[in-house]
């Protein structure tokens, strides 16, 4: 693993210059940035997948797949070919795909625009969280700026999509786009073979086509000199819980996750245990995690994962497993309900969880937490199950002490200013805890 | 050549069929759901797993022949 370039002066690339009140105007975006380059031949196509395979970029919205495998999967597909910018965040604890639409709109749309041209398609569809109010109303007034200067040679359509967990979710959100149900389907064939109305389709998170909106400008050699050379780049995190600035931050990729801490104004109080990659992530406590290196390669080395950039700071005296038991329940409320290991799996996992929080679950029942985690484990149509699996083993790694406590039928008591801090959608799922 | 039985998860209705007739490389979850060995199938026992797959009333278990192994989605 190389190490972090001394960049960091170089930050913010996406955030910069971002207004607290307004998103950045189509005059300010061309005034900071020259326009986008032209694909118009073969050669020029050429020329800028070989800048996107340079670059290293990888997607943010989760998996962390290279940008150039997709897209040159999604090119080699017989057309027309279809590009979806997927801002739906469903993740409740991320808010940085709502940030960046809503302050830096043009940027999203110049990486989409871009890779439209490069894989050949000239239709574009922008998916955002019908919740997401001001990232909505950025891009559909930017849309506007832009139909007026006549800057785009393809159709960009908006789809204000659900905010529920999965609406984000590749296949998903294509078999919403084609006219079905927000539900993931059984793959293969993928997206990039038959994706929205059966044509290839390069989905790829807002954030993603942001970078690479800087890339085709700025150059491959520019974008790594941030990141490591495994994860190139800036990448941008929302970090919330106990810290005395939550928020979205752009830090080099591989930055240890200490340092981001810190430029987060620090521990409001003393911490316990880590959340990363989000509630499909996992736990670490909280001196293995300040060592953490926040890059997909690093992470997965060290049995986490970044997902789409999500950091959630457990004080002391916080109950995390009350919090991942939350967490759990209303992710199994999330199935989208069509793979028998997910639905009851999930089903009994939240349930014992929920039990042992309560103080009403006899000793060993975490067994069987494991034993059903290990069992669903990559065993639905999508990752969601696969996701939970690796919240709740992680909790059990590293809430063993408070499990075994609450196992011995004592209930948990969190601080009552502590209770509940890990955001959820309201209306909030079902909870079978009531002695709080 | 390798063949290798997978599952369409949503199809799928726990029958359990398929784990009665190749209880080699099928074994159910506590729902009834099949867990399947995902190693290639021996040749001698390729007549069971096209035998369970046959048999699915849902036609959700797959006997997959050579396969490409290609995983573009993380």
């Amino acid at each position: 693993m190389t190490e972090p370039s001394a960049g960091h002066k170089k930050l913010p690339r996406l955030l910069a210059g971002l207004h607290s009140d307004r998103p950045i105007g189509l005059d300010e975006h061309l005034d900071r940035l020259d326009p986008l380059p032209r694909a118009d031949s073969g050669e020029a196509r050429a020329r800028l997948l070989e800048a996107i395979e340079q670059s290293g970029l990888r997607g943010r919205g989760g998996g962390g797949f290279p940008l150039a495998a997709k897209v040159r999967a999604v090119a080699a597909g017989r057309g027309p070919w279809v590009v979806v910018a997927n801002g739906a965040e469903g993740e409740p604890a991320s808010n940085k795909d709502d940030v960046l639409m809503a302050g830096a709109p043009h940027l999203v749309l110049d990486g989409a625009v871009l890779a439209a041209r490069v894989v050949g398609a000239d239709e574009v569809i922008v998916c955002v969280k019908r919740s997401a109010e001001a990232a909505l109303e950025a891009i559909f007034e930017a849309l506007q700026e832009r139909r007026q200067a006549g800057s785009d040679d393809v159709e960009i359509a908006v789809a204000e999509v659900s905010s529920r967990y999965l609406a984000g979710e590749e296949s998903a959100l294509v078999n919403h786009l084609s006219g079905g149900p927000a539900k993931p389907t059984f793959v293969p064939p993928r997206p990039f073979e038959q994706g929205v109305g059966g044509r290839p389709t390069l989905i790829q998170n807002v954030e993603t086509l942001a970078h690479l909106a800087l890339i085709v400008r700025y150059g491959a050699a520019w974008f790594r000199e941030l990141g490591t050379s495994d994860d190139p780049g800036s990448v941008l995190i929302t970090v919330s819980g106990s810290v005395a600035t939550p928020g979205v931050y752009e830090i080099a990729a591989g930055t240890e996750l200490g340092h981001l801490i810190r430029a987060a104004g620090g521990p409001t109080e003393p911490l316990q245990a880590m959340l990363v990659g989000g509630y499909a992530g996992s736990w670490f406590g909280v001196e293995a995690a300040l060592k953490l290196e926040l890059g997909h390669s690093a992470l997965r080395a060290a049995g986490g994962t970044l997902g789409p950039g999500v950091v959630f700071a457990l004080p002391e005296g916080a109950c995390g497993l009350s919090e991942t038991a939350r967490v759990a329940a209303y992710l199994a409320e999330e199935s989208s309900e069509q793979c028998g290991p997910c639905v009851h799996g999930l089903a009994a996992i939240a349930n014992a969880l929920a039990e042992i929080s309560a103080g009403q679950a006899p000793p060993g029942t975490h067994k069987w937490v494991a034993r059903w985690s290990e069992d669903i484990d990559g065993r639905g149509a999508c990752h969601h199950p696969d996701g939970v699996v690796r919240l709740v083993t992680s909790c059990l790694e590293v809430f063993a002490e408070e499990i075994e406590r609450h196992e011995q039928s004592r209930p948990c008591h969190p601080r009552p200013t502590l209770a509940s801090l890990l955001p959820l959608p309201s209306p909030a799922p079902r909870l079978a805890l009531e002695d709080r | 050549m390798t063949a290798r039985l997978r599952v369409n998860p949503i199809a799928c209705e726990a029958h359990g069929l398929c784990a009665e007739l190749f209880p080699e490389w099928i074994e159910l979850d506590d729902w009834g759901y099949p867990i399947i060995d995902e190693r290639p199938i021996p040749p001698a026992l390729l007549d069971h797993a096209r035998r369970a797959a046959d048999a699915c009333p849902t036609l959700a278990l797959l006997l997959e022949v050579a396969p490409s192994r290609r995983d573009t989605d993380a």
